[in-house]
């Protein structure tokens, strides 16, 4: 496996000029070649270079060896290039920000469409008004664009669906609403609060998981002793974060289907696990509560006996929810088969997280790139094998009960005592020129952070990828052929993120 | 089938708040909070000098505060040295003020300077007036002033209110957080108090995010197809003020040049209970928790 820095999850910084950066045919064919031996991507993308080169660098990840394959290519943005996407559709979203960012043209990149319309795009003409949507000519069609601005409380992207009468034939989602720039606000400050913050603010319901993603790049550029990490605090909020979701997303559903019983009683236990977590950290979302190199928020005594005694109940208050809706035709009757997606659709996009594990692909950090408390845990993942709305509720419903489990367990070993995590260290220089990879499983899925240092040691590249960049696709492929009534479910069985995607 | 329903219906019990207006929230909430003055407080670092040194490094600087170096580990932060730690440029060292229409509630500057900020677990911080969000040592308590409120509002909006949510750039947090006023513990709408999906049935507009460049025309087109008389509510610092993204490239906030908004509602997220007061007190509502007589 020549030409690629091979790391462990958290095993470190690597030196730039160590990283092997060859022209763009080697590239292309070595990152092919480890994408056909099963190795997903993780992330993509492209920094200025020298002169006016730039670079791409490909963070993959091999889920069986448990390794970070990082390589890197020079490229002239003036040459078009043949793309990794006509071969990979999962290398789509990557390749699609790379051409807009850079304006660096591909031979033959199905579907080059903008991706986000980031405010530093190549091309300024591009906007939000005249996205290419697809279309297709026929009496018997008709188009229905729903958004940017949506019916409930939700963030906003434009969906266009293709309708013969009733059915969706094709489905194409449009987003960039959301762009913030929380990029280039990384790389904007040398303020590691401000920076932190900024992580947690990626997307609000995952906080957490962001923050860990950011806090794990920066503890390895920074040096920072692994035994130092408050590794129980970290792996019981992330828990909490996904059984506060999955709560909410089971009422949601519920919900969509004016099931007002399930929706109801998932309000309140989401009421619940999110107070908490306030009780815990003073916020509702988590935020605060992870920091690099430390917390704020050790365990007590009194928060390990609430966190115990609240998520104890809600195990078997959501049990006795899961049970009910799994004993209620009319529930069942919407969710099952309804919005499949189907195994191989879902490896070809690259789906990752909760929406691959309903789909029986059994794609988990947690288990494939262990950190924190997750070794010790030995983390199984849920899997799924029908991809449809039931499958994916049905991840929510095992997920629930096992993430309380493995907080249980680890309660348990924080009553036990031993000593409590340092303060956070906001002060640590970083290594100059030098990349670091910071991962985290949330509840969506993959959460990873490449953040790259100049020769001072600033942050001068910070890149980030939600899970949801992989799995909008996966949503547009779930709605063809369902009736156009079943998009709500659909969508909210998925529940993906637009700031998540849009930064 | 009707079984599990009764075991669901039986551990769920009675999940509304009787008395929101009674509702404390625990201790550990950062709201609003307290700002003792530079010069009468003891310093911890000095306690035998009462007079902390004043400067005011970076407290404009809205676009991003530089580095805070060497001294964030000890306690007993300057003012000025606070200013250049906050994140979003909240804090001012003279006169010493921190506006909480910037303010993230991350906590930092009370870990810091203990004898400067102090966060209470009010979570009434709500305002009609911009300047009103910026609190000093003299603060003591924040809400709607009555006599700012537009006439219509009290006259039109006093029974029944119907509020379209518009999210430009917000990460979902206060998103889901006005979603939760609505819900089975909160229960917003037992004073008739409502989100509506169409703009058209909207008597006002409820902003979160910072205001993306990419949303500016939908932000426009939907505030533009709500009927007169209307609302405008300005919910978490995002919406406020930018928060972290002020003075980002991505951010047009030309919106707020043109149109007023009628409540300020601070937090980050903002807590439900700040929404359902700011609301009640903006509409001049008796803010008991008990549903309204007909
Ligand atoms: S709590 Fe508010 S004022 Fe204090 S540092 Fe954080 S954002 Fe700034």
């Amino acid at each position: 496996m020549e030409n690629f820095t091979i790391l462990h999850n958290g095993s470190g910084p690597v030196a730039l000029h160590s990283i092997p950066c060859t022209d763009y045919a080697p590239f292309h064919a070595r990152v092919a070649g480890r994408l056909a031996a099963g190795c997903h991507c993780a992330h993509y993308f492209a920094i200025p270079g020298a002169g006016d080169t730039l670079i791409v660098f490909a963070v993959l990840l091999d889920d069986t060896a448990h390794t970070v394959l990082v390589s890197a290519a020079s490229v002239d943005p003036e040459t078009a290039v043949p793309s990794l996407t006509a071969l990979y559709p999962a290398m789509h979203p990557f390749e699609r920000d790379i051409a807009e960012t850079t304006g660096l043209r591909y031979t033959d990149m199905p579907w080059d469409k903008p991706l986000r319309l980031a405010h530093d795009r190549a091309d300024r003409t591009r906007t939000v008004d005249n996205y290419p949507f697809y279309s297709i000519e026929g009496e018997a069609l008709h188009e229905v664009n729903v958004g940017p601005i949506h019916a409930g409380i939700i963030e906003p992207g434009a969906f266009r669906f293709i309708c013969n009468g009733e059915r969706v034939l094709h489905l194409e989602i449009a987003l960039g609403y959301q762009h913030r720039g929380v990029e280039k606000l990384m790389t904007a400050t040398g303020n590691r609060l401000r920076q932190a913050m900024l992580a947690e603010a990626i997307a609000g319901d995952s906080s957490v998981a962001h923050g860990r993603a950011f806090a794990a790049a920066i503890e390895q550029l920074g040096d920072a002793p692994a035994s130092n990490a408050p590794a129980l605090e970290r792996t019981i909020a992330l828990e909490m974060e996904r059984v506060a979701m999955h709560l909410a997303d089971t009422g949601a559903l519920c919900g969509d289907i004016g099931y007002q019983l399930g929706q109801v009683a998932c309000e309140a236990l989401r009421t619940v696990t999110i107070n908490t977590t306030q009780r815990w950290c003073g916020n509702r979302f988590g935020k605060g509560l992870v920091r690099p190199a430390g917390t704020w928020y050790p365990l007590t005594p009194e928060i390990v006996e609430l966190i115990r005694h609240n998520m104890t109940d809600v195990k078997r208050r959501y049990g006795e929810v899961s049970a009910n809706l799994h004993a209620t035709p009319s529930v069942l009757a919407r969710f099952e088969d309804c919005g499949r997606l189907d195994p191989a659709q879902a490896a070809s996009i690259g789906a990752v997280g909760m929406a691959a594990r309903a789909s029986g692909l059994a794609r988990d950090l947690r288990a494939s790139h262990p950190a924190d408390a997750y070794p010790e845990l030995g983390h199984t993942p849920v899997t799924e094998e029908a991809g449809d709305v039931m499958a994916r509720l049905n991840i929510r419903c095992r997920e629930v009960a096992q993430s309380i489990d493995h907080i249980l367990a680890l309660l348990h070993e924080a009553s036990d005592g031993g000593t409590a995590p340092p303060a956070p260290d906001l002060e640590r220089p970083l290594m100059p020129s030098a990349l670091a990879v910071g991962l985290a499983e949330g509840w969506r899925g993959e959460v990873c952070h490449v953040a790259l240092t100049d020769a001072t040691g600033r942050i001068a590249h910070y890149k980030i990828k939600d899970p949801s960049l992989h799995n909008w696709l996966a949503l547009a492929l779930a709605v063809r052929g369902e009736g156009i009534s079943d998009f709500p479910i659909c969508n909210k069985s998925f529940n993906l993120s637009y700031c998540g995607h849009d930064l | 089938m009707f079984r599990t329903k009764f075991r669901v219906l039986r551990s769920h019990g009675i999940q509304y708040i009787k008395r929101l207006d009674e509702a404390a929230l625990p201790e550990i909430f950062r709201g609003r909070p307290v700002l003792t003055d530079p010069a009468e407080a003891a310093h911890p670092g000095d306690p035998q000098n009462g007079d902390a040194p004043t400067h005011t490094a970076g407290g404009d600087d809205i676009s991003g505060p530089g580095a805070c170096n060497g001294s964030t580990t000890r306690p007993g932060m300057t003012p000025g040295e606070l200013a250049a730690l906050c994140p979003t440029g909240a804090i001012t060292a003279t006169p010493f003020s921190l506006d909480l229409g910037r303010c993230l509630f991350c906590g930092e500057c009370a870990r810091r300077a203990p004898h400067l900020i102090r966060f209470t677990n009010d979570y009434h911080m709500a305002a009609n007036d911009r300047r009103a969000l910026v609190i000093t040592p003299q603060t003591t308590a924040l809400t709607p002033d009555p006599d700012l409120v537009r006439r219509e509002i009290t006259r039109t909006f006093g029974h029944a209110l119907k509020l379209r949510e518009v999210c430009a750039g917000g990460e979902g947090s206060t998103e889901m957080e006005l979603g939760a006023s609505m819900n089975v513990n909160f229960d917003f709408g037992r004073y008739g108090i409502d989100f509506t999906a169409s703009p058209r049935h909207a008597d006002g507009l409820v902003l979160t995010g910072p205001f993306t460049e990419n949303m500016a025309r939908a932000l426009e087109l939907c505030y533009e197809a709500i009927a007169e008389p209307k609302l405008l509510i300005v919910a978490g610092a995002d919406a406020i003020s930018g928060g972290l993204f002020a003075g980002s490239p991505a951010i047009d906030r030309r919106f707020l040049d043109r149109v007023a908004p009628d409540l300020y509602l601070p937090g980050n997220p903002v807590h439900p209970l700040t929404f359902i007061h700011g609301v009640m007190a903006l509409t001049g509502r008796p803010f008991t928790g008990k549903k309204r007589k007909r």
